[in-house]
């Protein structure tokens, strides 16, 4: 069992945890993930470290409610205990293996979207460690729905902070803001983008344009994380990698992203279907449109 | 009683069993298998013994079994294989012991792999364990992946005193006990569980979600938590695919992944939380066991079942057993046809699947006839699901992280057979990480192997 010491509700439907979990603290660096568990009956949920503490032994995850097995999950408190928490699975962001005197010549955005500032964060926070700042730019839908904005304004050198709806900081997409920064004069030599596929499809469009080298990290859907399944197999370059055991960071610029998105449909209905069969229990017997009833 | 025929086992009616998740094969009782154990004219060289990849003294227990004492039969049973439940459900018996037997040359062999498992069941049900170590040795082995080669090894130390814990990557001890051979083949609570149970009781600890290679490396156990030696038997994970057009649409699966949602996830029960794709039209392509598994698991979640396989019936490599309640339950056969492209529809998702039509032409590498493309002979099948059953390889993540363990060019392990001794001190392996994907039996064979080794290896440090 891996005890939770803390849990809270960072914004509406997204919670953040600190798990102990000793081993994985002890082996992962930013860019890796974990895969979770609830209780003995429940499926493997894949997430990508936001923060670890070696010393205290603890892993950090941040998880938007995004079906039955993450409402399940939010339920629990500090206190609580996970069945399963395995890891650190995957590799470590590319920059982790780089010289660092290298890396301080660079000039390095992020770029995060909604619940992906998460995963964003221990790339910012190391490289801070490190004596190197970071630009970071960070979209939310709107500004109730923003997460981690101080930490990560701690760690970042600066910090554009953007909403959708421009209810907060500036306004607009993340592209939005990308665009504006380079004609302000701003000059980038990588960026890493970490958010909805849909957002890293289009930063990417946007960054081959400018000719920055962009890293997306991909979270496809899968079962073991160990390259045993292939659930998870994306086409980078005309090739097929298993993002559990390759990425989950790839060059963003050769990533099929249509496909991506594709394939993260194949289980939409299944899962709709048990989301709200754990909300509303076996009362729901169809009729909302979405999971084809008891069909 | 004719002495020439097997005494017939009972089985779930092919009908019912289609479209359940329960055991096909009902086993013997101890009546059935003492008048079968009378069919064994106890040869003084016996031959199955030979034929056995770890050695049972097969024509002892079989006396025993004949006398009715059966908890005598099951510790000779012990002294060579912690997984009897396993094996005599999942082990080839015909191309081994039942091959060799001697009754087999006239007649029907005796049925020593039915035997074999009423003797673990009995012996299940009656509460027997295995006997462990009298004498502890004051050394620690850790052991890698708790599949049949894990296990084994872990058994065989625990036997002899070694102080042994298992580190396992899933969140569930068992490997492809419990992620790949489904329910209907191999009861997972009341056969694997209670087998790992009787390798706990020997004194094995098992630590899960543990990826050796991420979580911990090799050197690391060794030079930080004390472990004197290392086996590993971290088995053959990586699926293969075919490389043709379509093969990434929604709905193709490899059978690793439909295998281990069904059975370690348990997606065939409604109430579980993982889901699983329940086709109503699919293509199994491949012949092996696991393909005969992927096919029957689909059957039962209420398809249409055709197995696509390039060769003909006789190069099958699954088990006769498995191939003849594959076809008794309905599956249809569809050989010497050999996907070309996978076709979807226009939002991504599977309708059909392109093939072509094969005849065998003059013997491979391999020695059976090469499968060679008929011209123009394309068709389609209409399927919603493709299950890519084409066999696995070793899953680099601990040869990669580990230095000074050779690999071959397919990513295997290099151990010698005897030992399973690696390249590197102190480290041994067997199993799928070192052969590629094989059987159950093989792998036990070679945990056994390994634990010589270090027993060798740990007794003259």
């Amino acid at each position: 069992m891996y005890k939770i010491l803390e849990a809270k509700e960072l914004t509406s439907n997204i919670y953040l945890m600190v798990v102990e979990a000793k081993r994985v603290a002890k082996a992962c660096y930013p860019g890796q993930f974990i895969i979770v568990r609830t209780d003995e009956n429940s499926e493997r949920i894949p997430l990508t470290i936001c923060d670890y503490d070696r010393e205290k032994g603890t892993v950090t995850i941040v998880f938007q409610i995004v079906g039955a097995g993450t409402q399940v999950m939010s339920e629990l408190k500090a206190g609580d205990a996970f069945h399963d928490f395995v890891g650190p699975l995957g590799c470590p962001s590319e920059f982790i293996k780089e010289d660092v005197e290298e890396l301080k010549k660079k000039n390095i955005l992020f770029v995060a979207g909604g619940v992906g500032t998460a995963p964003v964060y221990p790339q910012v926070k190391w490289l801070h460690e490190q004596g190197i700042a970071a630009d970071v730019i960070v979209g939310s839908k709107t500004k109730d729905l923003l997460i981690l904005e101080k930490e990560m304004e701690a760690v970042a050198g600066n910090l554009y902070v953007t909403t959708d709806d421009g209810s907060y900081g500036r306004s607009g997409m993340v592209t939005q803001t990308i665009t504006d920064l380079v004609n302000e004069g701003k000059k980038y030599d990588v960026c890493v983008a970490i958010g909805p596929m849909i957002m890293m499809k289009f930063v990417c469009k946007l960054t081959k344009e400018l000719g920055i080298p962009t890293i997306v990290s991909l979270n496809p859907i899968m079962v073991d994380g160990t390259g045993m399944c292939g659930a998870c197999r994306v086409t980078v370059g005309g090739e097929v990698k298993f993002a559990c055991v390759d990425g989950p960071e790839f060059d963003g610029h050769l990533v099929n992203f249509d496909e991506a998105m594709q394939r993260q449909q194949i289980y939409k209905t299944a899962e709709g279907r048990a989301y709200l069969k754990a909300k509303e229990g076996d009362t729901h017997h169809g009729g909302c449109g979405n999971c084809g009833g008891d069909n | 009683m004719d002495v020439l025929k097997k005494v017939p086992v009972r089985e779930q009616d092919a009908k019912v069993r289609a479209t359940n998740f329960e055991e096909v094969c009902l086993g013997y009782n101890k009546e059935e298998a003492m008048e079968e154990a009378a069919r064994c004219i106890n040869c003084k060289n016996a031959q199955c013994v030979k034929g056995c990849p770890v050695s049972i003294n097969i024509p002892g227990f079989i006396e025993k079994v004949k006398e009715g004492e059966i908890e005598e039969a099951y510790q000779i049973i012990s002294e060579s294989s912690a997984l009897p439940a396993v094996c005599g459900r999942v082990c080839p018996q015909e191309s081994q012991c039942e091959g060799k037997c001697i009754r087999g040359i006239k007649g029907e062999p005796i049925s020593i792999g039915k035997l074999e498992r009423f003797v673990a069941d009995w012996a299940s049900e009656n509460g027997i364990k295995p006997q462990g170590a009298k004498e502890k040795k004051g050394k620690k082995v850790a052991v890698i992946g708790s599949g049949p080669a894990g296990l084994t090894c872990a058994g065989d130390l625990a036997k002899l005193g070694y102080d042994v814990t298992i580190f396992e990557a899933l969140h569930e001890a068992g490997g492809v006990l419990v992620y790949g051979i489904p329910e209907f083949r191999l009861p997972k609570t009341k056969v694997v569980a209670k087998e790992i149970e009787n390798v706990k009781s020997l004194g094995v600890k098992i630590e899960t979600n543990v990826v050796v290679g991420k979580s911990v490396k090799i050197d690391e156990l060794m030079e930080e938590e004390g472990f004197d030696a290392v086996f590993i038997g971290s088995g053959a994970g990586l699926p293969k695919f075919m490389g043709i057009p379509g093969e990434q649409a929604n709905g193709v699966f490899s059978a690793n992944e439909y295998l281990t949602r069904s059975n370690l996830m348990k997606a065939f029960d409604e109430n579980s939380t993982t889901p699983i794709m329940r086709g109503k039209k699919v293509a199994v392509v491949g012949g092996g066991n696991v393909a005969m598994d992927a096919a029957r698991t689909a059957l039962r979640l209420g398809a249409e079942v055709h197995i696509v396989y390039r060769r003909s019936e006789e190069e099958l490599p699954a088990r006769v057993e498995e191939v003849h309640h594959a076809k008794e339950e309905g599956i249809i056969f569809d050989l010497l046809t050999n996907p070309v492209e996978i076709l979807a529809d226009e939002k991504g998702w599977v309708n059909g699947i392109k093939c072509i039509k094969m005849e065998l032409g003059e013997p491979d590498a391999s020695g059976r006839r090469r499968p060679v493309e008929v011209p123009g002979s394309e068709f389609i099948i209409e399927v919603d699901t493709v299950i890519m059953s084409l066999g696995t390889s070793p899953n680099p993540l601990i040869s990669s992280t580990t230095e000074g363990l050779e690999v071959n060019k397919w990513k295997c392990i290099v151990a010698d057979e005897e030992f399973g001794k690696t390249t590197k001190e102190g480290v041994y392996a067997g199993g799928d990480a070192v052969t590629g994907a094989a059987t159950v039996i093989l792998a036990m064979g070679a945990g056994r192997a390994g634990a010589r080794g270090i027993d060798e290896y740990l007794s003259n440090k």
